[in-house]
């Protein structure tokens, strides 16, 4: 899908996300991530309530995290980083700053590349570094009446990873792409859960217009609240399409924040910018600089698993469709089942086991059903029924609804097979043995195929079908049968 | 060196919520200028060939290994807020988001 183009117009796009890491513990104290189900404020400690005198210390998951995502994008990992206090009042941040990175950051520089239905697109990637969040507010009407917002201070100060672009963005499908790849990334890499749907990963996309051409940037928008990657192509399609009318007509653009409402298919003033942010960065006096040495990056090196743009390459060479690569590489299920089924069966063609991941596997896996469909998957079986369809072994139609069964039971497939009696008899002279013995005990029928009466061939062709209990390749007994009548 | 003016301690006492009178803020230009007269004693040192400095002590990259601790319990947690509904704290109403 590619957005509504505003002709006369180029789109600049730099785009924002944070992305909770994956840690056990919070970024600068001990309390525990895992609060999604637990009431409210039941995890907190003086250090992320911002109370007196509490220090913070470094996770150092948290970094880790921070330096494989660096690595995976080809980002500079600087050598020595800092944190910096970012000052600002507000409910969600109890010690009226936030621990961030402003000159030193983790990272610097890299850059993610993607398809898009317009080809490849490498992002330049402008840095990434290590924060950490904010409360969660909630807006409520209490009973006495009154409008307030309520404070869970469970969020605070877990472990938050920054990254931002460079403005080189230009359509609301890339700004999708970059999203779904930046996200597919760190999922691979293990730093992140990274669902927008529960603001594991927020997206933001900075917003503005200008002649093509030209090179000075218009009034810029920054929207929010897209908690899907259909919501960031819509709404930054929106966006692109709002400016452009606006300066179309002649109205000035505003410098806000717009947040995007999804069930409206629009965005919404938050915000006006009035005066631009004084956020009075400062080196934080409680933490000590932190050196990344030599020894920790190559331990992280070599902990980095195989990226999703080199797993795309390696099946491209495998001879695997391009658009297969990508279906499957998106989905760690299917790129699990993939590997194992190829590993197990390397003589098969891995074009064909890779149709079967996506023509079956993946269309299990995202039906109904969902993962129960496809909880007892293996690489192995999927590699002992791909043999046995190449080898004529098995119909199509019953090999599909083997695997099936296969998939959602757990049990090997020969198994399955067996049982429902799907196995294709193949043996040539296991079916002429059995043909002649039909013919010898059906003298009548043999007499009338010789007088011409052809549907004499059906009832002999039926009764070696009910000999070998309907497993016989029913061609192949026509074939050998049609031979042997001719011979007798 | 540029004296402060009325407009630097009143932006200044804007982002740290500080309510002066004008009297106060008459009082604080020429305190906070004085403040500042003496620090910039700091700026006469020659420091060429002085690595920026952010840190005096002289420990470097303290990290904790990820491992979960006990938290306080809501109740501790909620001790000294003004207000609470639900296990939360109460606030006036917030429009809009953070930074």
């Amino acid at each position: 899908m590619t957005s509504a183009v505003a002709t006369g117009w180029e789109a600049v796009i730099g785009i924002e996300c944070h992305v909770q890491l994956r840690t056990a513990s919070k970024m600068f104290c001990g309390c525990s991530t895992d609060f999604q189900a637990a009431p409210p404020n039941s995890h907190t400690c003086p250090v992320c309530l911002g109370l007196p005198g509490a220090l913070p210390v470094i996770n150092e998951a948290a970094v880790r995290h921070v330096l494989a995502a660096g690595m995976a994008i080809g980002g500079r990992l600087l050598p020595i980083t800092r944190w910096d206090r970012k000052n600002y009042f507000y409910p969600d941040l109890p010690k009226g700053y936030q621990i961030s990175q402003y000159d030193l950051p983790l990272v610097l520089g890299g850059s993610l590349t993607f398809e898009t239905s317009e080809g490849p697109v490498t992002i330049a990637i402008t840095r990434a570094h290590l924060e950490e969040d904010t409360a969660r507010l909630v807006h409520r009407r209490l009973e006495d009446g009154r409008d307030v917002s309520l404070v869970d201070y469970n969020r605070s100060g877990t472990p938050l990873m920054e990254i931002v672009t460079d403005p080189v963005v230009r359509t609301a499908e890339q700004a999708r792409r970059y999203a779904e790849e930046l996200r597919l990334l760190l999922v691979t890499i293990g730093a992140s859960e990274a669902a927008l749907e529960n603001g594991q990963m927020r997206v933001e996309a900075n917003i503005s217009l200008r002649r093509p051409g030209t090179e000075a940037f218009g009034t810029r928008v920054e929207v929010k609240n897209m908690n899907s990657f259909r919501s960031v192509e819509r709404a930054v399609a929106f966006e692109i399409e709002r400016q452009a009318k606006a300066l179309d007509a002649g109205e000035p653009l505003i410098q806000e924040t717009r947040g995007w409402d999804d069930d409206r298919g629009l965005t919404y003033r938050m915000r006006i910018k009035e005066s631009s942010d004084d956020y009075r960065y400062f080196p934080e006096p409680d933490l000590p600089p932190l050196h990344v040495d030599a020894s920790w990056l190559e331990a992280v090196r070599a902990a980095m698993p195989e990226l999703p743009a080199a797993r795309r390459a390696r099946y491209a060479e495998l001879g695997i469709p391009a658009a297969d690569a990508v279906t499957i590489v998106a989905d760690a299920g299917a790129t699990a089942l993939l590997d194992a089924a190829l590993a197990a069966g390397p003589s098969l063609a891995p074009r064909k086991v890779a149709n079967w991941v996506v023509g079956e596997y993946l269309r299990l896996a995202k039906g109904e059903a969902g993962a129960t469909a496809v909880a007892g998957v293996s690489g192995a079986e999927l590699a002992a029924l791909v043999t046995m369809v190449e080898a004529g072994e098995l119909s199509g139609t019953n090999a599909k609804e083997v695997f099936a069964r296969h998939a959602a039971e757990g049990r090997p497939v020969a198994a399955i097979v067996a049982e429902a009696g799907f196995r294709q008899v193949n043996d040539t002279d296991a079916l002429r043995t059995a043909i002649a013995e039909i013919l010898a005990a059906n003298p009548a029928a043999v007499a009338d195929v010789r007088a011409g009466k052809g549907q004499a061939i059906g009832f002999l062709t039926g009764q070696v079908m009910k000999a070998t209990r309907g497993q016989a390749n029913a061609a192949l007994v026509g074939q050998l049968l049609r031979e042997a009548l001719e011979q007798a | 060196m540029a004296s402060l003016t009325r407009a630097d301690v009143e932006h200044v006492a804007h982002l740290a919520r500080l309510g002066l009178s004008a009297d106060e803020v008459t009082r604080m230009e020429t305190d906070l200028d004085l403040i500042l007269t003496m620090f910039a004693v700091l700026d006469e040192l020659d420091t060429d060939g002085i690595a920026p400095t952010a840190q005096t002590i002289e420990v470097e990259s303290i990290l904790r290994a990820d491992l979960p601790r006990p938290s306080l319990s809501q109740e501790e947690a909620l001790a000294n807020a003004p207000e609470q509904s639900g296990g939360y704290v109460v606030v006036p109403a917030i429009l809009g988001d953070g930074a």
